[in-house]
């Protein structure tokens, strides 16, 4: 594939990171957002779901709950107490 | 809460009677756990003013983990500050629920070393339940669980941990590996379990026979039930023995059969195979003279739930039966189909059933590529979601 799964992960994470405060997105948001930029023919869910691993593993992504499962940046939990 | 022993004038009622009592067991566990009091102090103040004071949500994992781990506050942290986090974990058990003593020390252990000691053996969703401890906690209860060959179950989007009845390890109407099955499908989805990529959860549940002892066809979004294909196996002189003890064959056994496929003359037992649902009450009833066919394998029903965000579903056949020897290919290949769709056209916390209903069976069977079956309906023209073409 011409993208690699690195530049697949920046993009989710700016994905992300743009959407935050204002929309949660699921990893089938991103996945269908990369697939929709690239086609099929260039990448497929797979490569997605790899990305979307690098992007927890590092750090720089949390999968937070609000009702169903969403991918945010990392943030202080609302609930928490001070 | 600072004081030593809480008042708890409504709690107390529930150490009353026979039964075991979970006040009873936290009270005993005050000795060693400090959150026990500050437990206790807010769940008496819900029950005398009728409100939870739980916050749920937020970030539920360990790192990389998006499933495993259930959020919860207290909103009284101040009043209650030992239970101000009082996180849930959810740790995948062992098919069958099979422990040895020491695995079980080993998980206490580290449970007392990390959280509250309080545990549930077993939560509904069939996972080892750690109940209470606090975010600095969670990723050192991790690393000493997966260093104990361990790990967390699902939760969230997530396929959650996969569960079965104990199958062929201790019933002999096993109609398949129901344990090999639930192990080798937790290995296999390891991703979806820790990663939540679905619009909600995913539920997974093997029952070796029709009696269904871990409530699949209620409960799972794929269960997959052990049956027969071919004829039960009855041995006559046991039928006749059970007579002979005093069971009415007649009235108990022929009586409550829901199809009536069966004749007792007073001698003999006549079933009509043809006729039979696998129901399980006749070989319930006389297990040393019944048992399910040699021609073993397992029927796959989709789509059941639990009422959250909509009513309850029973599941719906999919797959009358598929053979033992095939069955792990069979769900592999049908999973990925039914996941991709579920995908594409699932809405947020819609489950999979849910979304059979919006978009009807016949166009999801059409999506899926399965051709309706005979098996799928319990009468003709009972079913107002398959129609049948016209050939004419």
């Amino acid at each position: 594939m011409a993208v690699t799964t690195e530049q697949l992960a920046e993009e989710m994470y700016q994905m992300v990171k743009e959407t935050m405060g204002k929309k949660n997105l699921k990893a089938g948001d991103l996945t269908k957002a990369m697939i929709a930029k690239y086609g099929e023919g260039e990448i497929n869910k797979d490569d997605c779901k790899h990305a979307i691993r690098i992007l927890m593993d590092s750090g720089r992504c949390v999968y937070s709950y609000f009702g169903g499962s969403f991918i945010t940046l990392p943030h202080k939990e609302g609930s928490a107490p001070e | 809460m600072a004081d030593e022993k809480v008042q708890t004038k409504l709690l107390d009622e529930l150490e009353k009677g026979p039964w075991p009592s979970f006040v009873k067991e936290i009270k005993k566990a005050r000795k060693v756990s400090p959150v026990c009091d500050d437990l206790l102090g807010q769940l008496e103040l819900s029950y005398e003013e009728k409100v939870g004071h739980w916050k749920h949500g937020g970030i539920v994992g360990v790192m990389g983990y998006g499933g495993g781990v259930i959020g919860r506050y207290s909103d009284l942290p101040e009043k209650f500050p030992n239970v101000a986090h009082f996180h849930t974990m959810r740790i995948n058990q062992p098919s069958g629920w099979f422990y040895t003593s020491n695995a079980l020390r080993t998980l206490c252990d580290i449970w007392d070393r990390h959280g509250s000691g309080l545990t549930n053996m077993h939560g509904s969703t069939g996972d080892i339940v750690f109940l209470g401890t606090k975010t600095d906690e969670l990723e050192p209860c991790f690393k000493e669980l997966t260093e104990a060959g361990f790990d967390l179950g699902g939760s969230g989007s997530c396929m959650r941990t996969p569960s079965a009845c104990v199958g062929k390890a201790r019933c002999e109407w096993a109609c398949y590996d129901t344990m090999k099955m639930c192990n080798d499908i937790t290995h296999q989805y390891q991703d979806e379990l820790h990663r939540p990529p679905f619009p909600y959860k995913f539920k997974f549940k093997f029952s070796g026979c029709p009696n269904d002892c871990v409530a699949s066809i209620a409960r799972a979004d794929l269960s997959v039930i052990g049956t027969w294909k071919d004829d039960i196996q009855q041995n006559d002189a046991e039928v006749a023995a059970y007579a002979a003890k005093g069971l009415d064959v007649q009235d108990d056994v022929c009586g409550r059969c829901p199809t009536k496929c069966m004749k007792w003359d007073g001698k003999k037992l006549t079933i009509n195979n043809r006729e039979c649902v696998r129901c399980m009450h006749c070989i319930n009833a006389m297990p040393k003279a019944l048992a399910p066919g040699k021609e073993r394998g397992a029927t796959l029903l989709i789509g059941a739930k639990a009422p959250i965000v909509q009513g309850a579903l029973l599941s719906s056949v999919l797959v009358p039966f598929v053979p033992a020897d095939e069955l792990m290919d069979t769900i592999k290949e049908l999973i990925s189909r039914v996941w991709d769709f579920w995908d594409e056209y699932g809405k947020n916390r819609e489950r999979v059933g849910e979304l059979i209903q919006r978009v009807g069976m016949g166009n999801f069977l059409d999506a899926i590529g399965l051709d309706p079956v005979p098996e799928m309906i319990t009468a003709p023209r009972d079913n107002p979601y398959i129609y049948f073409k016209d050939e004419a």
